[in-house]
């Protein structure tokens, strides 16, 4: 029994020596030990404040950082480089972050078809057999261009090449033409994932207009009027360009819907068509026959009056000019001209010029 | 129609790479704080801007030059300065005489507002005044919020909360236990927010867990909660967002016991015992005639069972 009197009293010794760590409160302290934070939610006795408040402020902040480390103390420890390093735990007080979660990067046009359409981009070898140049050349970068370059030194025309274009400059300006798209589609790209709007009809390039291109901004000027273009005149059968309706700040009348078609309304319309031709009448227009015979009947007139003429005036100098030959609308054509038979124009003055432009095809001949 | 703004591709890897740090990233760098004084500052706000600044190097700049701004009324100065210096955390000294020693705690969220608190510092003393050695710089220090007003208050919960961010300083996987050696205690009581900042001392205890003493280090202020401009609660929430990859899964049917002990409980499916094949051993073969014998009397039961309408599936089901 002494002995463990002794032990005892050892123990109570050592007690008197140290001071306790233990806290006592009314209330648990919250801890979080990941971010070395104490929470204590127990009532601020004001009138000890009050009267003796460095003492009391000091005194409350011991005792909660006492709490603190007697947890801290209680997890695993580790060495490091001479030095005892505690493991904290994940924290559990959150703090906002700085900047917002990184969101994953909006997949491009080319990687949303890929995807639907099932494309898995291959691995292709750095290096590439030239069967020119008889060795390993690589498909892009260092020394693609030199390699390039010694291929090239001579580029054979293809069927349609305008001999005398230069074929270096037209593959330098291909090269170009394909670099300024690729930036073009990469901007697009980056528009499209800030979901910024980029002008449809604006990014055509100055010097290949299409007329697809020129509808479209020629509809877009037309609609930047105060109205909208509801006041401005058009051309009859004029439409709105395709591309560019929705963007519009008048939209146009929707266009109707077509009935779906159905087998059986398909095979009406066919044989509706085929009626159409097989059937065909011949239209009898009377007025329009009156004034075709009307026309002929005048026309033979004074096809009559322009051949008696010569022979009545200046005469021709050539014979073949004065006889028949055809009638006044064949007088551009250049079979006339070299027969030196032409006379005569559309209008009535027609034989004499008809003549001078015999005259003059003749004299050349 | 807007013009499409051009974006400029870096020209080098360290033109990229700088502009990859800026762009969210996952885990982010400790937050950075600056400190800028108003068109006026007394002596007061001086020491303690001064301190605040020593307190939370290296992760601070201090603006040099007086600022003729109100925070409260326009707050651009203060986004336009945290974007350029790539801060979240700002503190602004100022002083009126409608808002005498003003000092204004404030945070930024994507470079956009998110709190800002106006305090009024009645009771100071500096760093300077405590005759004591002082603490390391960089020292994560131990954060303590006496008084009940803390949880209960949801305007005293957010400026908790802001001044955690405030001078946590940095998340930490482990930590020096020598190195902890400062604590900062935040007291909410008598309508006042009393400021103060103490080393740690420990001390044998007889035990592994060391007896805490502490020594007031400064500085230490006496403070008075007066406007607050407090971000909505969803953006709150949105800032507090935590990135799925660092969120915690919980880990189905693993437990731990009381003595440490990891429990698994695994679920597989139920084992037909009966039909196991186990060892083949001669002496457990049929014979022949033991075969025939019993084929013979299934067939004269399923012979018997047919005549009284029972077919064959039905029998081989009870059987």
């Amino acid at each position: 029994m002494d002995i463990v009197n002794e032990v005892l009293q050892k123990a109570a010794r050592d007690a008197e020596k140290f001071k306790p760590i233990t806290v006592e409160k009314h209330l648990e302290v919250d801890l979080d030990p990941g971010n070395l934070l104490a929470f204590d939610t127990n009532e601020v006795e004001v009138a000890k404040l009050r009267s003796n408040s460095e003492e009391y402020l000091k005194n409350l902040t011991r005792d909660n950082v006492q709490i603190l480390l007697n947890k801290v103390w209680e997890l695993p420890t580790r060495r490091v480089e001479e030095c005892v390093v505690v493991e904290l735990p994940k924290p559990s007080y959150i703090i906002p972050r700085s900047l917002p979660v990184p969101k994953p990067r909006e997949p491009t046009k080319w990687e949303k078809f890929a995807k639907e359409k099932g494309i898995v981009k291959t691995k292709k070898s750095k290096l590439q057999w030239d069967e020119v140049l008889k060795k390993w050349i690589p498909r892009f970068g260092y020394k693609k261009a030199a390699a390039e370059k010694e291929k090239d030194w001579v580029i054979e025309l293809k069927g349609n090449d305008d001999p005398m274009e230069d074929q270096f400059e037209k593959k330098k300006k291909i090269k170009r033409e394909n670099v300024a798209k690729n930036e073009l589609q990469r901007m697009r790209n980056i528009a499209a994932a800030r979901k910024i709007k980029v002008p449809q009809a604006g990014m055509v390039s100055a010097d290949r207009l299409s007329s697809k291109d020129l509808h479209k901004a020629a509809t877009i000027a037309k609609s930047s009027t105060a109205s909208g273009g509801k006041f401005q005149a058009s051309l009859p059968k004029e439409k709105p360009a395709r591309d560019v309706r929705n963007l519009m700040p008048i939209a146009p009348p929707p266009k109707k819907r077509k009935a779906i078609i159905t087998p059986a309304d398909e095979k009406k319309t066919t044989i509706n068509i085929i009626d159409k031709i097989l059937n065909k009448t011949p239209r009898l227009d009377i007025e329009a026959a009156v004034n075709r015979e009307l026309f002929n009947q005048d026309s033979e007139r004074a096809e009559e009056k322009r051949s008696q003429k010569p022979k009545a005036g200046r005469g021709g100098k050539k014979k073949g000019g004065t006889t028949g030959g055809k009638k006044g609308r064949g007088a551009g054509k250049p079979q006339v001209a070299r027969g030196g038979k032409a006379k005569g124009g559309k209008d009535a003055k027609g034989g004499k010029g008809g003549k001078q432009a015999g005259r003059g095809k003749g004299k050349r001949r | 129609m807007p013009s499409l703004q051009r974006i400029k591709k870096p020209t080098t890897h360290r033109g990229k790479r700088a502009l990859l740090r800026k762009e969210p990233q996952i885990i982010e760098d400790t937050k950075k704080a600056f400190f800028v004084k108003g068109k006026k500052t007394g002596p007061l706000l001086a020491d303690f801007l001064k301190d605040l600044y020593a307190l939370k190097r290296p992760d601070a700049a201090m603006l040099s030059r007086k600022n003729d701004v109100l925070p409260f009324e326009d707050t651009s100065f203060l986004e336009h300065h945290g974007r350029k210096r790539e801060a979240n955390l700002f503190a602004f000294a100022s002083h009126t005489k409608k808002r005498p020693n003003n000092l204004i705690l404030g945070r930024l969220h994507d470079y956009q507002l998110l709190d800002m608190v106006e305090l009024g510092v009645e009771k100071y003393t500096a760093m300077k005044e405590f005759v004591i050695e002082k603490i390391g710089v960089g020292i994560k220090p131990c954060l303590v919020f006496n008084g009940d007003v803390w949880s209960q208050m949801h305007e005293y919960q957010r400026v908790r909360n802001l001044l955690v961010d405030f001078f946590h300083r940095e998340y930490l996987e482990t930590v020096a236990l020598q190195g902890l050696e400062h604590v900062i205690s935040f007291t909410a009581a008598d309508g006042m927010i009393y400021m103060r900042s103490y080393k740690i001392f420990l001390k044998k205890s007889g035990q592994k867990t060391p007896r805490i003493e502490i020594e007031e280090i400064g500085p230490s202020a006496d403070m008075k909660l007066r406007r607050t401009k407090l971000g909505s609660d969803d953006l709150f929430k949105t800032a507090c967002k935590q990135p799925k990859m660092l969120q915690i899964k919980k880990k189905k049917n693993v437990t731990t016991d009381g003595l440490g002990t990891k429990h698994g409980r695994i679920h597989i499916q139920r084992q037909e015992i009966d039909k196991i094949q186990t060892r083949k051993m001669k002496g457990l073969k049929k014979t022949a005639a033991e075969r025939k014998e019993e084929r013979t009397v299934l067939k004269k039961r399923r012979a018997d069972l047919a005549a009284s309408g029972i077919t064959s599936k039905r029998l081989r089901t009870e059987a």
